[in-house]
């Protein structure tokens, strides 16, 4: 009896025992390591609102302010934009905002905005996170006769329209991104958090 | 008095033993040409980044407050300090030239082939390092390029499905590039990646001197051995190759010295005009690219349009650029090693991947709206594109019914 020992099954039991002890271990250690390099607690502390004043802006004009880091587009749209608006849709991927994390439930509408004339976007491209450039005019020589003025990515050519809608190919999968806002009275605007709260 | 002292040193580590092994008796191809000076250049060049990089953090800070003017400090106010950091940066973009030239003589010359398919991994494990090793350090000098390169390529991570967001906050350690992102970058630049480079070469260079470095001719020189079992086409590496290489050293540092000395930006081409401005989160640079050597992949990442609203898909023909690169070894059929046997079909292919690669390379350098070069720019990067693809997906194909010519038995010495 004691001849027919099966020597390589313990041998693979004592490895096999080995290895998952000692994995189980090394994952254990590697966890608080890992978990060190996600945002501290104070970088998830900086997420606050900010409020912008548009008394300034006038028709056409664009005014960036920074929101979590980020840079956040307000601008007063004509209301030859606002017209053209429509005009685009068979242009482009999701003239409809369906897509619904990129606006908030208030803001999937034609316009993409509180109050038509004024469209607040992040902006940043919905590609590789790059700012696209405001580019307001009509058929400019780069961009093409059919430029109804919008958004231009100078990293990879992605075109967004003056209410953040993506065009159809290009590298952006979705719309700019309509941050939570309110008004506060005719001019004052909070990024960052709705009428209700924070987002 | 030496050799009672070597005696005593062998006794205990194998001193003699390694410098006979890996230099006095290691058994190179005695046809050796231009081709094989960048394997010896690639480890200068590594020597030269580690001892610029040990002086650069001297005096560099990498705090997201204070990066950028350390590093103008480093240029006005440290003595020799712009000396060091064009060394460190015009030193990247020579490792690169000739890493390319290196990779490119391994696929002239069949060197990717068995016996020798784990020296090309580790190769391509160190050329992945070496871009990592890259992108990491261009964020430090904290310009503007630093920061909107460092934001598009953590967000090709953010592009993959579902997990991708949570990889890119984990690689930023914030919402957005910020100052966790630098000081990160910075360890591993500094200590990780360094790291991992060094043990790579080792494995690199044991996995050659392990089955013997291949030739101009393609042939194994082990099969043809005289009565001490010596290579009768091989010659000692010291001193023949380690004299030979002493040569390529000095032309190479010769020109290396120009551009350090009178180009050391190179025209925009090693250190972008860009980023002699500090980063600005709000302020993307009107005409943002990278380097010269990530812009061959960079090109087929912007080639691709997004597909059912992911821009995954580049991302993904960017990775597999890479990846067709690992399977060379076995995408290849042919049994024929260098070029200079191998049939039409495969000097065509090789030529137009060539081509397409340096295309690439220029196109992922200009805004893709424009037109540079007759027809628009995203056309013409998705027509090079395939081309690259094509080269590795039909290669097992074209390399079994391509004519090859017959391999001599010994090396010649054209």
């Amino acid at each position: 009896m004691s001849n027919t020992v099966d020597n390589g099954k313990r041998r693979f039991l004592t490895t096999a025992a080995s290895v998952v002890v000692g994995g189980a271990g090394a994952a254990a250690v590697a966890v608080p390591f890992v978990t060190s390099m996600l945002p501290s607690a104070k970088a998830q502390a900086a997420g606050a609102a900010v409020e912008a004043d548009i008394s300034k802006l006038e028709v056409g004009q664009q005014m960036t302010i920074e929101w979590r880091g980020k840079p956040v587009w307000i601008i007063r749209r004509s209301t030859e934009t606002i017209e053209n608006l429509a005009s685009l849709d068979s242009l482009l991927v999701d003239p409809g905002s369906s897509v619904t994390s990129q606006q908030p439930e208030y803001c999937k509408n034609d316009t993409r905005s509180i109050r038509d004339e004024v469209i607040v976007l992040v902006g940043v491209c919905t590609h590789l996170g790059c700012s696209p450039t405001y580019r307001p005019e009509l058929a400019p020589e780069d961009l093409g006769p059919k430029w109804k003025g919008g958004f231009y990515c100078p990293c990879h050519g992605s075109r967004f329209d003056l209410a953040g809608r993506v065009y159809a190919g290009v590298p952006a999968p979705t719309n700019l991104v309509v941050p939570p806002y309110y008004f506060q009275g005719d001019n004052r605007l909070v990024i960052g958090e709705d009428a209700q709260g924070a987002a | 008095m030496f050799s009672s002292l070597m005696g005593w040193v062998d006794a205990r580590f194998p001193a003699t033993k390694m410098w006979e092994d890996h230099l006095s008796k290691y058994y190179a191809p005695k046809n050796f040409n231009f081709w094989y000076f960048f394997g010896s250049l690639a480890m200068l060049v590594l020597v030269l980044q580690i001892v610029t990089g040990i002086f650069l953090t001297m005096n560099y800070k990498p705090d997201a407050a204070l990066a950028f003017a350390s590093v103008e400090y480093i240029m006005r106010d440290v003595n020799w300090g712009w000396l060091i950091r064009y060394l460190h940066s015009t030193g990247a973009s020579a490792f690169f030239i000739v890493i390319y030239l290196h990779m490119f003589r391994g696929i002239l010359y069949g060197s990717y082939k068995k016996p020798r398919e784990l020296v090309w991994i580790f190769g391509m494990c160190l050329y992945m390092a070496l871009m990592a090793e890259a992108f990491m350090g261009y964020l430090l000098p904290w310009g503007q390029m630093s920061f909107w390169g460092a934001q598009v390529i953590i967000n090709l991570f953010g592009s993959v499905p579902f997990i991708g967001p949570d990889i890119a906050l984990w690689i930023r350690g914030d919402f957005v590039v910020a100052d966790a992102t630098l000081n990160r970058f910075f360890a591993f630049h500094v200590i990780a990646v360094p790291l991992v480079i060094l043990g790579l070469v080792v494995a690199h260079i044991i996995a050659l001197h392990e089955v013997g470095s291949n030739n101009p001719d393609g042939v194994e020189i082990k099969k043809n051995k005289d009565k001490n079992g010596i290579p009768l086409d091989g010659i000692p590496f010291h001193p023949y190759y380690s004299v030979k290489d002493i040569v390529g050293v000095v032309v190479f540092l010769f020109i290396f010295a120009l551009i350090i000395f009178y180009a050391p930006e190179f025209g925009g081409w090693f250190l972008e005009k860009d980023n002699f401005i500090p980063a600005d989160a709000l302020k993307t640079p009107e005409h943002i690219v990278p380097l010269w050597y990530f812009t061959p992949f960079y090109a087929i990442l912007r080639a691709v349009p997004s597909v059912a609203g992911s821009a995954f898909a580049g991302v993904a023909a960017m990775g597999a650029a890479q990846v067709f690169l690992f399977l060379l070894p076995w995408l290849d059929r042919s049994p024929v090693k260098s070029t200079r046997y191998r049939g039409p079909i495969w000097k065509i292919a090789l030529t137009l991947f060539i081509i397409s690669f340096i295309v690439l390379g220029y196109l992922g350098t200009q805004p893709s709206a424009d037109t540079t070069l007759l027809v628009n720019n995203t056309i013409l990067a998705r027509i090079f594109s395939v081309i690259y693809f094509a080269f590795f997906i039909l290669m097992p194909f074209y390399t079994s019914i391509d004519k090859d010519k017959a391999v001599p038995d010994r090396v010649t010495m054209k």
